[in-house]
């Protein structure tokens, strides 16, 4: 062991050091006010000097925005060690870049097959699955609801025989698949599982990560299927089973994209999305399950906006938060209970549909922001999506915007490089304090459930929509190539992607085909044994395996559940 | 408002099964501040629910939001239903992620002007106001 | 063709008249526009349509402060309604915008489940300023809806919290809709709703304060009827006021009165809704076997006449003057010391009443 000596200071030394400290401190308040009158007095340009939020951003940051009380160590320490502000692992992008995980799925199950064998050719190590509109509601691809919409904007999985095409020569003991599925996550990760194990894949092997995060669909992004209370026994149904079987595999990803890119700001982004967290840990424990059994495995997703600054500091001040409130509140004993990991994906909603070209710069600067704000993955966008979905050429483009800051900038090699900039570290703390008061105010409200159905989450959220939209139609807020720059907006030359209209068709035929051969008797037995179970407490996820291995389709599995715990009714907020 | 004028009336819909209702509800609340009656149908309509709304609320407009790409089957279905339950009058017009190839080949199908994400409200208004004013000009005339 | 004894001119006016006769929801729909909008001709094309038969199809008003849950429970109610194959026409009224005059109608989302139900007619009015918890003609789209056919007719106030007291003319039960932790009972109380309930509901009954809420409502009943409280009703009816329990046949030789109910439901679920229309029954036989039904029918009838009348006259001296420059040289007059505002309204008056274009309705016989 290494010591330092060092002389003890005398008491007349320490009292000098301060003495030079505050003469210091004087100085500069003094310099910074006559700093401020000039400024004052300086023309200003006739813009907004708000953030994308509506914060209100100061013209200089300085060590006077510092709180005197602040230890180093309590609010950023070092990477990997709590609170997590500076980043989640100690060697961060030096040992292992960012995911690029691009989001991807459409048509059929054999067409996105090969969509994902070309891309791990091409060097993806990671698959993220997109599922169409009547697979995230829980509906067949040959159910009458699903009419126009099967394999439109994502994959269409209707059982275990699509799941297991889906997946056909991709070792999933080898590759981490993502899912984006909610209402009905139970189900398809259900396929998911049978899938594996018919490749031999045993569940401990598993990676990756489904979203199931239903609090944020009623409160932003409607991809319901049943009321809160069972859907969220169904969540913790999964932690359970997950923690025994499948310790590798994240259960949830707790997400604020959705939220954030249905109008809300960066405080409410970061403030509901923790509390959700919340929420699912504290009904982990109300199952009676160790918090340090289940918390590792909760992931996280955040939205990317143009607000550079903000964007980073939301990144850390959610490390901190989740750091802090799960081993203070939550009494974690783990550090990887207490560490908050994210995918990040740049912002759909900054993207104009005019000069579509202006987005590939959008997203690189949002893509940058991401990184310095350290995430785990990222998906960048491409810039026709808001055109139609993208085409090849246009997702290559968006992969490439990633390698470039990866293996170009120089960004990677340093951790949390902007750190101690004075007005990062005021808005990392900025936004603590308030996604703090907004907790406050959810828990007056009695919770997040009862804020739900009080569609108090909704209004917050689409009262900031409304006043963002406002800014941008009154021109106070510059949107280039849309209400300013529009020279050349008119026309829109690039390409779009058409989806094959057969699609449908054979999709159905599909389906068809696996009604007929399957065992009608397996299926009405597993059925009939998962709605006896959704009627007590028992845990639902090897019953649904059992309706997957019988090939019950996914609507079949959603209905003989809705039997008993009902349906999700929108409510009416605006 | 003086005796026998009609206020505009629309029912803005959300077709399909995606629940991206920003658009709707941001065009739903601009077309109440500027004097319109709005039926807001909520999320995962039919076009058979949208039609059988649209005719039970005697709406002048039925304005859809679309952002699944669904629009191709959307669109000329609740066109068609409209037609059929004797209500060629009522204006279907939208919005949503529709490529211009599309917008035109709705266009010929009788679907009215369809707004791409980013249009100012202000646009929409006008354009129903202006839509709404040749027709009951014409109705007055005739 | 239309009928030759139709005092309807408007060819229009005819075609929706035809319309409705063969069961066509859009000359329903339409016919109920023309209505609303007090477009010209409209008293001839009501008086027409209330003078060829109507099925007096109960009238279920349904009311409450903002949240309550009304427009679940109207659809919960509809849907139960139409088990039994009964038609059922609906309003749901919501509150116009006193900035811009539009207005959001929201009401159809809870409905939803009603949507393609070919025995159900929605229709959602703004309230367009009126106040009182309904618009101004909602009470004429009900007869409409009454002579097209509909047996049931249920109609939502408003709920923005205000008096809205108007839904007793528009109904003969009357449903207030109250929901726990919201201080709801002591509202209700100031805002009358205490003394226009037939039936009171307590929604949403189980979140805390439900049970708490309707001791409120009955303590509150004990004062209105000098009776003392029962034990609290366990989601459903408190079958001491309604059902058919000994107790409370003992009840009713004591008292022909009418005691409202307190019935706790869960609209969502949908939990205490049979329990509710079971209710509803019993106040319609006590209604009908009473007399009460015809008294306060006749007492709705006297209040549109009065109505009528009001707005008659309203929109008559809108139409005399239609702008403040119509009344130039009365202000002068009046400066000069020549006029008063009594004066100048009386002879104002006399025109309209002398007009002979204008005096009676147009299209109508007296």
């Amino acid at each position: 062991m290494s010591t330092i000596e060092r002389e003890v200071p005398s008491t007349e030394e320490l009292r000098k050091e301060l003495r030079r400290k505050e003469e210091e401190l004087r100085d500069l308040r003094a310099r910074v006010e006559a700093w401020e009158a000039e400024y004052e007095k300086a023309p200003k340009r006739d813009v907004l000097f708000t953030s994308i939020s509506g914060r209100e951003v100061e013209p200089l940051y300085t060590p006077l925005d510092r709180s005197d009380d602040d230890l180093y160590l309590d609010e950023l320490g070092l990477p990997g060690r709590y609170p997590f502000t500076r980043g989640p692992y100690g060697t961060m992008y030096r040992t292992r870049l960012w995911t690029m995980r691009q989001f991807a799925g459409f048509a059929t199950a054999e067409e996105t097959n090969e969509r994902y064998h070309y891309l791990l050719k091409n060097g993806q190590t990671g698959l993220s699955v997109a599922f169409d509109f009547p697979t995230l509601m829980g509906y067949d691809s040959d159910h009458p609801r699903s009419l126009g919409e099967v394999g439109v904007c994502g994959v269409a999985i209707s059982s275990l025989d699509d799941m297991e095409t889906l997946f056909d020569g991709i070792p999933l003991d080898k590759v981490s698949v993502s899912m984006t599925i909610n209402g009905p996550a139970i189900i398809l990760f259900c396929f998911y599982v049978a899938a594996a194990e018919k490749q031999g894949v045993s569940p401990e092997k598993l990676r990756g990560t489904v979203q199931n995060d239903i609090l944020k669909e009623y409160q932003a992004q409607h991809a319901w299927v049943f009321p809160p209370e069972p859907a969220l026994r169904a969540i913790v149904d999964m932690f359970e089973w997950c923690s025994d079987h499948a310790p590798s595999y994240n259960p949830i990803s707790i997400s604020g994209y959705h939220i954030r890119e249905a109008g809300a700001t960066a405080a409410q982004e970061l403030a509901f999305t923790l509390r959700n967290g919340f929420e699912y840990v504290e009904r982990g424990l109300a199952r009676g399950l160790d918090v340090d059994a289940f918390a590792p495995r909760l992931s996280f997703f955040f939205d990317i906006h143009n607000d550079f600054f903000e964007e980073i500091a939301k990144l850390r001040a959610a490390r901190r938060i989740w750091a802090r409130r799960m081993k203070e509140v939550y009494g974690a004993k783990n550090p990887a209970s207490w560490r908050l990991r994210t995918h990040c994906q740049t912002a759909g909603v900054t993207l104009t549909a005019q000069q579509p070209e202006n987005n590939i710069v959008r997203v690189a600067y949002q893509a940058m922001a991401a990184a310095l704000g350290g995430t785990q993955s990222l998906h960048t966008n491409s810039m026709d999506e808001t055109l139609a979905l993208p085409t090849e050429k246009s997702v290559r483009i968006a992969l490439r915007t990633q390698q470039v800051l990866a293996h170009e900038t120089g960004v990677p090699n340093t951790i949390d490089p902007l750190a101690g900039s004075y007005y990062l570290e005021a808005l990392t703390d900025e936004l603590e304090g308030e996604a703090e008061e907004l907790f406050a105010e959810i828990d007056e409200l009695g919770g997040v459930v009862p804020g739900i159905e009080a569609g108090w989450f909704q209004r917050e959220i689409s009262s900031s929509a409304m006043r963002q939209q406002e800014e941008v139609e009154r021109g106070e807020r510059v949107i280039v190539g849309l209400n300013d720059f529009t020279d050349g907006s008119e026309e829109v030359t690039i390409d779009t992607l058409k989806v094959d209209p057969t699609v449908e068709e054979r999709q159905r035929a599909r389906m068809a085909a696996l009604r007929e051969r399957r065992d009608d008797d397996a299926v009405e037995r597993t059925l009939a044994a998962l709605t006896a179970a959704a009627a007590t407490g028992e845990n639902l996820v090897p019953r649904i395996l059992d309706c997957a291995r019988a090939y019950c389709t996914l609507y079949e599995i959603r209905h003989a559940m809705e039997e008993v715990f009902g349906a999700y009714k929108e409510p009416v907020f605006f | 408002m003086s005796e026998g004028e009609r206020k505009i009336r629309v029912l803005v819909a959300k077709p399909g099964l995606d629940g991206h209702d920003r658009g709707a509800k941001v065009i739903a609340s601009s077309f109440r501040d500027a004097g319109f009656e709005v039926i807001y149908t909520g999320l995962h309509q039919t076009p058979e629910m949208i039609v059988n709304a649209a005719i039970q609320e005697d709406v002048d407009v039925v304005a859809m939001s679309v952002l699944s790409g669904a629009h191709m089957t959307l669109f000329p279905r609740v066109r068609r239903l409209l037609d059929e339950a004797g209500a060629d009058d009522i204006l279907l017009t939208g919005g949503g992620i529709i490529p211009e190839d599309d917008v035109r080949a709705l266009g010929e199908q009788g679907v009215g002007r369809l707004f791409g994400p980013g249009t100012p409200t202000g646009e929409a208004i006008a354009y129903v106001r202006e839509w709404h004013r040749e027709k009951t000009g014409a109705a007055n005339a005739g | 063709m239309s009928d030759p004894s139709s005092s309807v001119t408007d060819p229009a006016h005819l075609a929706l008249l035809d319309g409705i006769r063969e069961g066509k929801r859009v000359a329903l729909a339409r016919a109920i526009s023309v209505i609303e909008n007090e477009r010209p001709g409209f008293q001839a094309l009501l008086h027409d349509l209330l003078t060829r038969g109507r099925s007096g199809g109960a009238r279920l008003g349904i009311t409450g402060p903002p949240g309550a849950g009304k427009s679940s429970l109207v659809s919960e109610i509809a849907r139960r309604w139409r088990e039994g194959e009964e038609g059922v026409g609906i309003v749901a009224v919501d509150p116009t915008s006193p900035y811009s005059g539009g207005a959001l109608l929201g009401d159809r989302i809870r409905m939803n489940d009603l949507a393609l139900d070919e025995g159900i007619f929605i229709r959602s009015m703004a309230s367009r300023g009126s106040l009182g918890g309904l618009a101004t003609t909602t009470k004429e789209v009900l007869d409409v809806m009454d002579a097209f056919g509909f047996p049931r007719l249920l109609v939502e106030t408003v709920g923005v919290g205000q008096t809205e007291l108007e839904i007793t003319g528009a109904a003969d039960t009357v449903v207030v809709v109250l929901v726990p932790e919201s201080g709801d009972g002591i509202q209700a109380m100031k805002a009358g709703l205490m003394e226009i309930a037939d039936i009171f509901v307590v929604n949403k009954s189980d979140r805390p304060g439900a049970d708490r809420l309707v001791k409120e409502v009955r303590s509150a009943l004990h004062y209105r009827t000098g009776r003392t409280g029962r034990t609290p009703a366990h989601h459903g009816v408190d079958h001491s006021r309604v059902g058919g329990g000994a107790e409370e046949t003992e009840e009713q030789e004591e008292d022909t009165g009418w005691v409202p109910p307190v019935v706790q439901t869960m609209a969502q679920t949908g939990d205490g809704v049979d329990e509710l229309l079971e209710a509803v029954a019993k106040h319609r036989q006590w209604l009908d076997e009473t007399g009460e039904l015809e008294r306060r029918r006749r007492r709705r009838t006297l209040e549109r006449i009065r109505d009528v009348l009001d707005r008659e006259l309203k929109r008559r001296v809108r139409r005399e003057l239609s702008t403040d420059d119509d009344l130039q040289d009365e202000l002068d007059r009046i400066d000069a010391g020549d006029a008063t505002a009594y004066s100048v309204a009386a002879s104002i008056l006399g025109r309209i009443a002398l007009d002979p274009e204008t005096a009676p309705l147009p299209g109508i016989d007296r």
